[in-house]
């Protein structure tokens, strides 16, 4: 601990102000506060003059409800409740990623009628629109590229599907690509025809074998279903193609911020870890960390200290005394551990600027809330251990 | 309503699906149910199925192999195995089973043959992986007694629990014969069976209850057995009940609380003593919205469901802290206890 790293303080507000800032991308493994995180940015940026809009994935519903969202819409609105300020004319618009319908109007988008309606209608299209494991990060960025294309915000703040691992939300398109290139299906359902001789000759016969192996355990309808469903895609997949190699492009470019968010436990810091590595690998602009819920000690107190007295307490007052005592003597065990795991975290990574937010006890249901959020983000570059601020509920 | 403790019904369950809404500590509290379970000289096997690799570190170990190995010692002389499933190589290992496909196998696997099988048909994983699980619950070693005691599945989390169970349904998807056919259909009688039993892992507060709720619903909805409620981070409350209320609501008594210390031996700085103020206030919301959460637990669920606790430990979960939680499991009648070694009704072991 004695050789703990300072982490550079992320300054959100500067990023918020700053017009060059175009889209900031809010990733981080499931369950560490990314949506609401997403919705505070954007809320933040939207008070401070910008034109913002939040696409988010999967909100709570009482946050949904927060933003004005209480039906699925596939296009953004208004959020109502900003306050209207003359000299800041910002705005906020909200939406949550209907999946299956940004699917159909893709599929409509990059074929004519006749075929859209056949791939549609495709048992095997219901399958991949609505429960292929990367069918839902593949439109996050697809919805992505086409609010940038728009024109009409001049921030768009994006929260990523709630997967296992952060890096799902960088490799789920490419893997989607893949699937679609048509290859595999077509050795599947035809190995005569396709793969090229070449291919045969080194898995040989039991290509063969593994061919009738699947369509074994698979069915041959299924079968029969996706290599026409491939197939019909075959042509609009050019322009698929296209345009996910355009949206990647579009992460990469200096307009872009990754904003990694985690929350202080080993799981949630190792997967930031990941991300934060992958970015600098593909040369994505991490902003920087956020780290949500900690709970950083108000009061310079040992914990100790403050279990000693609060054992030898009595007299009058002394039963609260004793309590407070325990709480406070707790907290410091809890911010001590939450130190400990961001020191690792900077150790490791020096250069990542952090901002850390204090937990909000109780969920957040309102704009007040998110305001909140935004509050303690924008103070969250501050040292730990700064003149208490008494931090209560939001509201 | 919930209740308290873990009841007989539980004691013969052999396969524990543990699933929570994610960050609820869903795994520390699998590791933690197989080694209390494992107590007194039992043997139980640690699965996981989505490829974290969690229970490595959990037990800070190297990540496992797709192999069953010895983890952990449980107390009184039982042991915990662990084993990581992975969709691929279990698909593998069928084909080498029927088909033989020797080398090829390991090809087709590098050209992402096995992935694209397995992505063609999403059913399919989920098939593969309980059907994995299942040949472990049933697995019997030669003197013809179950290897393992009881196995607990670390599984995926409440939002996606219930397709992954509902191997019926991924079933629908796939060929109508053929060997992972019959093999799913034991899977099916194995899940629908008194011999399983799913605990959910929440924490006490409003979304992962309210998570936790839904999917008892679900789970009844798709005919499987919801076995206890876990309730994990469990904290110490120290004020005195009378004055959580008021002091969720803002007001302690500042005054008070200096003259205590004061009393005590220990005067503090006016600034400092506001800091210990907020720190109370901050503590007695989170109490306040911990017992709410519990009484929705409490009262909520339509048929009675047993609950178990576990601590809040302050310094995160390491080795010896899982210990602790598996201690805390069977202090509250965490245990196995089978009539015989027998195959229970309706659950046949299948070659």
């Amino acid at each position: 601990m004695s050789a703990a790293k300072i982490p550079p303080p992320l300054d959100v507000d500067t990023l918020l102000d700053d017009p060059e800032t175009r889209i900031i991308v809010c990733c981080g493994s499931g369950g560490v506060g990314k949506t609401t995180t997403s919705a505070a940015l954007a809320l933040r940026a939207a008070e401070r003059g910008r034109k913002a809009v939040v696409l988010t994935i999967d909100p709570a519903k009482r946050l949904a409800q927060a933003l004005g969202l209480t039906q699925l819409g596939n296009e953004p609105r208004q959020v109502a409740g900003l306050p209207a300020d003359g000299d800041r004319p910002g705005e906020l618009h909200a939406m949550m990623l209907d999946m299956r319908r940004t699917f159909d109007e893709m599929v409509y988008a990059h074929a004519d009628p006749d075929r859209a309606e056949k791939i549609i209608a495709n048992p095997f299209y219901q399958t991949i629109s609505s429960s292929f494991s990367g069918t839902q990060e593949y439109m996050a960025m697809e919805k992505l590229g086409q609010l940038t294309a728009t024109g009409d915000w001049d921030l768009v703040v994006v929260d990523t599907p709630p997967s296992r691992s952060a890096l799902d939300f960088l490799d789920a398109p490419q893997r989607m690509s893949n699937f679609l290139d048509g290859r595999m299906i077509r050795l599947l359902s035809s190995p005569a025809r396709a793969g090229g001789r070449s291919l045969r000759k080194i898995v040989g016969a039991g290509f063969q074998l593994f061919s009738k192996a699947v369509s074994t355990i698979l069915g041959g309808a299924l079968l029969a279903d996706a290599s026409a469903f491939v197939q019909a895609f075959d042509t609009m997949f050019g322009g698929f193609r296209e345009r996910a190699t355009k949206t990647y492009a579009l992460l990469r470019s200096p307009g872009t911020a990754f904003v990694v968010v985690a929350a202080p436990e080993p799981d949630a810091l190792r997967e930031a870890a990941y991300f934060v590595d992958r970015l600098s690998e593909e040369d994505m602009p991490l902003a920087g960390l956020v780290l949500n819920r900690t709970h950083p000690v108000l009061a310079p107190l040992s914990a100790g200290k403050a279990r000693d007295v609060a054992d030898n307490a009595s007299g009058s007052g002394s039963k609260l005394a004793a309590a407070v005592l325990r709480l406070h003597a707790d907290r410091v065990e809890v911010a001590d551990r939450e130190k400990r795991l961001l020191s690792r975290f900077t150790n490791a990574h020096p250069a990542v600027r952090v901002a850390r937010v204090p937990a909000v006890a109780g969920d957040i249901t309102d704009l007040d809330g998110l305001r909140e959020i935004g509050s303690r983000l924008a103070d969250g570059a501050a040292a730990e251990g700064r003149p208490a601020e008494p931090v209560r509920q939001a509201r | 309503m919930t209740s308290p403790g873990w009841p007989a019904a539980l004691h013969g369950v052999r396969l524990h699906v543990v699933s929570g809404k994610g960050g609820t500590g869903k795994t520390t509290a699998a590791a933690a149910l197989a080694l209390a379970l494992a107590s007194g000289g039992k043997r139980t096997l640690l699965v996981e199925v989505e490829g974290r690799q969690g229970i490595a570190q959990v037990f800070d170990t190297a990540p496992l192999p797709y192999e069953e190995r010895k983890i952990a010692v449980a107390p009184g002389g039982g042991e915990v195995r662990a084993l990581a499933v992975d969709a691929e190589a279990a698909l593998l290992e069928y084909f080498e089973m029927f088909y033989r496909l020797g080398m090829a196998g390991r090809t087709l696997r590098r050209m992402g043959a096995i992935e694209f099988a397995t992505t063609l048909a999403p059913g399919l994983r989920d098939v593969l992986l309980t059907g994995k699980v299942k040949e472990c619950v049933t697995r019997t070693g030669a003197d013809g007694r179950y290897v393992y005691d009881a196995v607990v599945l670390d599984a995926p989390p409440t939002g996606r629990l219930v397709t992954f169970l509902d191997v019926t349904k991924a079933m629908a998807d796939l060929a109508k014969t053929g060997p992972i056919h019959s093999q799913a259909e034991g899977v099916v009688r194995l899940l629908h069976s008194p011999a399983t039993a799913v605990h959910l892992v929440t924490l006490l507060e409003d979304l992962p209850v309210t998570e936790t709720l839904e999917t008892v619903h679900e789970l009844a909805a798709a005919d499987l057995r919801t076995g206890a409620v876990m309730v994990n981070k469990v904290r110490e409350q120290w004020l005195p009940d009378r004055s959580v209320a008021p002091a969720a609501g803002g007001r302690v008594d500042a005054a008070r609380v200096r003259n205590g210390l004061s009393a005590a031996g220990l005067d503090l700085p006016p600034e400092v003593i506001d800091g210990l103020v907020a720190e109370t206030v901050e503590h007695a919301i989170r109490v306040h919205a911990e017992a709410a959460a519990l009484a929705r637990l409490d009262s909520e669920p339509a048929e009675p469901l047993p609950r178990v606790e576990l601590p809040l430990l302050l310094g995160g979960v390491d080795l010896g802290s899982l210990y602790e939680l598996a201690e805390a499991m069977v202090d509250q009648g965490v245990e196995v206890r089978h009539t015989s070694g027998a195959h229970p009704s309706g659950v046949h072991a299948q070659p």
